[in-house]
């Protein structure tokens, strides 16, 4: 049992990090700057939601559950936020309001 | 070895990205080798057993003076032509000047005494009367609380000093700019819903650092973001400088403090010392007492000093 | 050296990096994010010093550590204030730097 748990938290992370790796990728690769927050907040977000999931069987308490979820959910909502901002100020840059 | 793996990408990584915050072309992209920098300092310091001062490395060294770095930057940067570099001789005389110190910094790192000197089985001897757990803590609320008493005394003169930077018309007027608000925009959505969260989780750092990692200045600087942040969404207006209640919050702390030190004379050893069997009353009373002018003093230190209206 | 080596050479590194902006750079915003890098170079050398001093079962010596959580809350402070200097200097006067000789006309426009 212990031995599937911990394979599946192996799992995890490490796609996770692959999720990470190409994020990453995406941002430095990428020409405009929308695919590049594209690739980072979508890679990203299910990078750190794999790596959550995969730490999750790992902790001690359902306190310590709880925070790893809630850090996910902050990051999540940060980032998509952040987005969303990057986003609307290269709209206004690209066409701004008369 | 395996902790070599982990220690040399990361001691690389960190000289890298400050490396690359000198090179940058653009001051925006200084910024971001800055932010950069200052994220994989918050992971060396988490490898070196220092979660205490990982915490305080992300939130106030990373996050905090990234933002108002950041800030600065896009008023004054992107209007600016670029300055003329200083001359050449002066840059290689800088650089000769910078890499010996370098070199020699890190040979005195490397002939330290071993064994080395170490004060932890003194503050571990000696954490049992303050009732705390976190021996970090300890050092700052009991043993070295001089140290702390000066630092919340710096946080309250360097609010003066910005405050002080206003024009004289704009005395009395609510700290920062005057952001516009965008009822419905992202930012406003972010400010309406993470404060609730965010004051819970800056409450808990302050609280937990008792024990745990964590405490005043960790938690102050999250309540501090969760403050600003609906005055950036330009949801609320901050309250005017010559508020007496805003500058109470900020004088709490060190006004607290000293009146415990003072009490030490008449009821325990001396200054700063604390009666047997109160000790840890008294320290939860100052973290109290802190946590809040932290918070206060770091939102009007991120604002700036006064330069919109104040409120009708 | 309890494994810190490589953390020590980059502490060092990141001082003579953070003197270096200092020095060699005009820009003021640039030379206060200099002064920063300098700053985490130097902190480290506490936490270099803290973990080399593991001792009585704590993993590094706490005093180090108060020592940098302090120092941390003060440079914040320092950089707070020169930045609302550097921003003064700007909206007054139109320089981003600390040259002697007067800003170019392009430059000089106060946005007070």
């Amino acid at each position: 049992m212990s031995m599937l748990i911990s394979l599946f938290s192996a799992a995890c992370v490490l796609a996770g990090v692959f999720f990470f790796i190409a994020g990453t990728l995406g941002l430095l690769r990428f020409g405009d700057t929308l695919s590049r927050v594209h690739a980072l907040t979508k890679a990203d977000n299910l990078g750190l939601g794999l790596i959550a999931l995969g730490l999750l069987p790992l902790v001690d308490g359902i306190a310590d559950a709880l925070k790893l979820v809630v850090i996910w959910a902050l990051v999540f909502l940060g980032g998509t936020t952040a987005a969303q901002l990057v986003a609307l100020a290269v709209r206004r840059e690209q066409d701004p309001p008369p | 070895m395996t902790a070599l793996l982990l220690d040399l990408p990361l001691a690389l990584g960190l000289f890298g990205a400050g490396a690359a915050t000198l090179l940058a072309r653009s001051l925006f992209g200084a910024v971001l080798g800055f932010i950069s920098t200052g994220l994989i300092a918050t992971l060396v310091w988490v490898r070196l057993e220092a979660p205490d001062v990982a915490l305080t490395e992300a939130v106030i060294g990373a996050a905090a003076t990234s933002v108002i770095i950041l800030y600065v930057a896009s008023r004054i940067g992107n209007r600016a032509t670029p300055p003329a570099p200083p001359p050449i001789a002066q840059r290689v005389l800088a650089g000769i000047l910078s890499a010996l110190l370098a070199v020699l910094l890190a040979h005195a790192l490397f002939s330290l005494p071993e064994p080395a000197p170490s004060l932890a089985a003194p503050v571990l001897d000696n954490i049992a009367p303050t009732g705390l757990g976190n021996p970090v803590t300890a050092v700052l609320m009991a043993h070295r609380a001089i140290d702390t008493l000066l630092e919340s005394a710096v946080l309250v003169f360097a609010v003066f000093a910005i405050w002080s930077m206003a024009p004289e018309r704009r005395w009395g007027r609510a700290p920062g700019p005057a952001f516009m608000a965008e009822a419905h925009g992202p930012l406003a959505f972010l400010a309406k819903v993470l404060p609730p969260i965010g004051i819970v989780i800056g409450v808990y750092i302050a609280w937990v650092g008792a024990d745990a990692p964590g405490g005043k200045f960790q938690g102050g600087a999250v309540l501090a973001a969760m403050w600003v942040l609906p005055w950036i969404a330009g949801l609320v207006a901050p309250p005017s400088i010559s508020d007496m209640r805003l500058r109470l919050a900020i004088a709490a702390g060190p006004l607290v403090f000293l009146m415990v030190g003072l009490m030490g004379f008449a009821v325990a050893e001396g200054f700063l010392a604390y009666p047997p069997g109160y000790a840890k009353t008294l320290i939860l009373l100052i973290e109290t007492a802190m946590t809040l002018s932290v918070a206060a003093a770091m939102a009007c230190m991120i604002a700036g000093p006064p330069e919109r209206r104040a409120r009708p | 050296m309890n494994g810190t080596a490589p953390f020590a050479l980059a502490a060092a590194g990141l001082v003579g990096l953070g003197l270096y902006g200092m020095l060699a750079q005009s820009s003021v915003l640039r030379k206060v994010i200099a002064f920063n890098l300098l700053g985490i170079g130097v902190f480290l050398v506490f936490g270099i010093a803290a973990r080399r001093g593991a001792a009585a079962g704590l993993p590094a010596d706490p005093v180090p550590q108060a020592m940098v959580i302090t120092g941390l809350v003060v440079a914040f402070a320092a950089t707070a204030l020169a930045l609302v200097l550097t921003l003064r200097l700007h909206q007054t006067t139109g320089a981003v730097t600390l040259a002697e000789d007067p800003p170019t006309a392009n430059s000089a426009a106060p946005s007070e």
